[in-house]
């Protein structure tokens, strides 16, 4: 069964995006990537080390053919900021396919949303393919969607605190009222959060902490893969309704 | 002249141009992206770019992130 999803003109048939941060290594995020069989990654975009060139590099490791690299905001708190990142992350990488993301404070990274809609308004303006990292107001996500972003992503919890999809109810309004896919982002903890998000009819889930904090992230790489298809497939199988008492398996006719 | 690279000071003894900074910086241009003075420099105008007393030059990677 071919099922795949579409962004910006790409198609992915991996739902799981994968992000590259906090990793033992280059070589262990490679070999996740791997198992996790992501086609796309999320990248950050940092000042080169000018004293220590002999540091390894990202590139070597992620091959930028093989992977779609989708630059991040990470660390930016107003649009100025995250549009002096993106062009940069454009003329490093030469595409428009970028992740946005405007943060409004240290200690929850929650998204800033008037900032995010403004800077994601001045991005597209300028030819960016911009998936947003944002809230679970489906509000907010019908006005990033109606300014023209390709992907709605909001959080599931918040960025690294494994706590899961907290408000199942307004990912699933969010899924049911846009036309562009919408990918969980943040808050993945474990295989069965990831399987949540795609139940709910989730296009896709991204995630970086579940994985790269792992004790082993290989192997944790390998459940998110079998979670999202996991998920997937029961979200297009349609799950049976639930009942308050039981209903017996086994036929009532014919019992001795 | 004096430059800032990546917020650190630099002494130039002799004019340059930002791929001729590249150069002295062992720096490949292919996988990196320049601003100067906040605005960036497209990689076409590298050989053609003089840098001035009081630049301000980032140079930026792609690195791991989430």
């Amino acid at each position: 069964m071919s099922d795949t999803f579409e962004v910006a003109g790409r198609k992915l048939s991996s739902r799981l995006i994968i992000g590259t941060g906090k990793y033992k290594t280059y070589q262990e995020n490679a070999e996740a990537a791997e198992a996790a069989g992501a086609e796309m990654v999320t990248v950050a975009v940092r000042r080169v080390n000018l004293t220590d060139k002999d540091q390894p590099m990202l590139v070597d490791f992620l091959d930028p053919e093989k992977y779609i690299y989708l630059p991040n905001t990470a660390g930016c708190f107003t649009a100025e900021d995250a549009i002096r990142t993106l062009r940069l992350a454009r003329e490093a990488g030469g595409w428009e396919l970028v992740k946005l993301e405007v943060l409004s404070d240290q200690k929850t990274l929650y998204p800033d949303m008037e900032e995010t809609l403004r800077a994601a308004k001045l991005l597209i303006k300028e030819g960016f393919d911009v998936m947003v990292y944002c809230s679970d107001d489906p509000v907010y996500a019908r006005k990033l969607e109606e300014a023209g972003c390709c992907a709605i992503m909001p959080l599931g919890s918040l960025i690294g605190s494994g706590l899961g999809v907290m408000n199942p109810v307004n990912i699933r309004l969010i899924v049911e009222q846009s036309s562009v896919p919408v990918i969980v982002d943040a808050g993945v903890g474990t295989a069965s959060d990831a399987a949540v998000a795609m139940e709910l009819g989730c296009d896709g889930v991204l995630m970086n902490t579940a994985i790269a904090e792992a004790k082993d992230p290989i192997l944790m790489a390998s459940a998110m893969k079998h979670a999202v298809i996991a998920g997937r497939e029961a979200y297009l199988a349609g799950r049976m309704p639930k009942k308050r008492y039981a209903d017996p398996s086994s036929p009532l006719a014919g019992l001795i | 002249m004096d430059i800032t690279v990546n917020g650190d000071q630099k002494r130039l003894e002799a004019p340059l141009t930002v791929e001729g900074l590249l150069a002295v910086l062992e720096l490949e241009p292919r996988k990196i992206a320049i601003e100067r003075n906040m605005e960036i420099v497209p990689k076409s105008l590298y050989g053609e770019t003089q840098l001035r007393d009081g630049d301000k030059i980032e140079i930026v990677q792609f690195v791991g992130g989430g």
